[in-house]
């Protein structure tokens, strides 16, 4: 049992080939009107339900590969890398909950985002029938699930967040992020007295510890951490979230939350939560922190959870070429 | 490694202790928030020749119809356990339950109840959806599925070999209390 696994992906020309996209397809960004994405957002769903990116199995086996070998760290770190491989090879989702699906899109003036979320909305049912995604929107009173994901109320989920940019190309990124790590993210107010945490750089990164310590293996450690430092309620949370699709190995931009993020993940691989909570070396395995402007009056850390399966990729569309798909 | 094979009796689950090793076999019925709920406020009689001497999974999987009406899973690793400690010792006792599958531990009440009938939680790798799918030889029925919706079904199925740690056992010991107190302690160095 405590023969490293080696993780061992498919090769980009074999998940090629297996594509829902027909041979060829290319996108006429000369024709924004008529661009269809359903197809290739599709193909994004089929890749990030079952490929882990290329960084967080990276990071996984860095943790595992600094536990005591046989230790329950060190077996279920390999159990991770060995399913890692498992969902690859098979195309079948890396975990059953297969999250919540979010998406954000960023365009050039002209394409419609009323088409656009229509499309995603078709490619997220197709997937959802082809068991990539799980049926996970439920009503909430009556908890009766709607067994397509769509949110028949409001249109709520899939979540689709639109940014005009510049560029003449057409992203569309992913996250499938699970109930149970969405669980233990956390929003603090500060200053907190019962944490004795005010508001300065070191009320923050114990925010950060006690929502780590509260999360336990509870959200499938070891965690990625979106931290957002500032924002309101709805705009700080928003961040966090997105902050996680940041690469794992990816410098902050500015030089000290890069050092603070670097410092406080060495400390938090101290608390011995390790891997799923069974005690071990590997608690996080990283923090993406931002700051953002506030309203005098308020100062909210809110901390968004990643579980290890870190399911995320983005979609590129330029003007006559394939699309690619980084994850 | 102890191999165990549903049914199991109460002698065998006081033999388990935190740390054991275990591969299951046999019948394991899933069941989550909504089957839990119901559990514990309307006791239904059909349930109990189902779940006496056996194995709850708190799991929603990800399920596949084939061709000839049968169902695979595709994706089965557990759900985190503690949202059904409201439900969890009176579904044991209830029910007579031998154990627990699942993630990331349960609380007192939880403990108390496997101390009381006899049970034990038994943790499984948190996103290991596909590993542990692999394990699952067969679908045998499915209860509820009109009613809950498929992640929250009763779901039973047959099990080989599926890779489990006790964590909890039913003499009042776990690991999760246990690694809890100790980043506890760790985080009150780190914020001084």
């Amino acid at each position: 049992m405590s023969e490293c696994v080696i993780p061992n992906l498919t090769s980009n020309e074999v998940v090629a080939s297996k594509s829902v996209l027909p041979a060829g397809w290319k996108a006429d960004l000369a024709d924004l009107k008529n661009l269809d994405l359903s197809l290739p957002v599709m193909e994004l769903l089929r890749r990030t339900t079952s490929r882990l990116p290329q960084d967080v199995i990276q990071a996984i086996v860095k943790g595992r590969d600094a536990e005591e070998v046989g230790s329950r760290a060190f077996n279920t770190l390999n159990d991770m890398v060995r399913n890692i491989n498992l969902a690859d090879g098979q195309v079948t989702p890396l975990c059953q909950d297969t999250g919540s699906v979010i998406f954000w899109v960023r365009h050039p003036f002209g394409l419609s985002q009323k088409a656009t979320k229509a499309q995603i909305r078709a490619a997220v049912v197709e997937a959802t029938k082809r068991s990539w995604l799980r049926p996970n929107c439920v009503e909430s009173l009556s908890g009766k699930n709607s067994g397509t994901n769509m949110d028949p109320f409001h249109e709520h989920h899939p979540a689709i967040h639109f940014e005009e940019w510049d560029k003449p190309e057409v992203e569309v990124s992913v996250m499938q992020k699970g109930g149970g790590c969405e669980n233990v993210g956390a929003q603090y107010r500060l200053p907190d007295a019962a944490l004795g945490a005010g508001r300065d750089i070191k009320g923050v990164r114990k925010c950060i510890i006690d929502a780590v310590v509260k999360a336990q293996g509870q959200g499938c450690s070891p965690g990625i951490l979106g931290v957002a430092i500032g924002g309101d309620r709805v705009t700080g949370y928003e961040k966090s979230k997105e902050l996680i699709l940041r690469k794992l190995g990816t410098a902050n931009a500015d030089p000290k939350m890069d050092a603070f993020e670097q410092e406080l993940t060495k400390d938090l691989n101290t608390l011995g939560i390790g891997p799923m909570g069974y005690g071990g070396s590997t608690t996080v395995l990283g923090i993406m922190a931002e700051e953002m402007y506030r309203h005098p009056a308020s100062f909210y850390v809110s901390i968004s959870y990643m579980c290890w399966s870190s399911r995320r990729g983005t979609l590129s569309l330029a003007a006559n070429s394939q699309p690619s798909y980084d994850l | 490694m102890i191999r165990l094979t549903t049914p199991i009796t109460e002698e065998q689950i006081r033999t388990l202790k935190v740390g054991d090793e275990v591969l299951l076999n046999g019948r394991v019925v899933l069941s989550r928030d909504i089957g839990h709920k119901f559990m514990k406020e309307q006791k239904p009689e059909w349930l109990k020749p189902i779940l006496e001497n056996m194995v709850i999974y708190h799991c929603g999987p990800v399920v596949k119809k084939n061709e000839d009406g049968t169902w695979s899973f595709v994706a089965a690793g557990p759900t985190t356990s503690i949202r059904e400690e409201p439900y969890q010792a009176d579904v044991i006792e209830t029910y007579k339950v031998r154990g627990v599958i699942g993630k990331g531990g349960m609380g007192k009440k939880t403990s108390e109840g496997l101390q009381k009938t006899g049970a034990v939680y038994l943790h499984a790798t948190g996103g290991a959806g596909s590993l542990l799918a692999e394990r699952v030889k067969r679908v045998v029925d499915v209860k509820m599925l009109e009613e809950f919706g498929s992640p929250e079904a009763f779901w039973i199925i047959e099990v080989e070999d599926f890779p489990l740690v006790v964590t909890m056992d039913s003499h009042g010991g776990s690991l999760h209390e246990l690694v809890l107190q100790q980043s506890q302690d760790r985080a009150k160095a780190l914020t001084v």
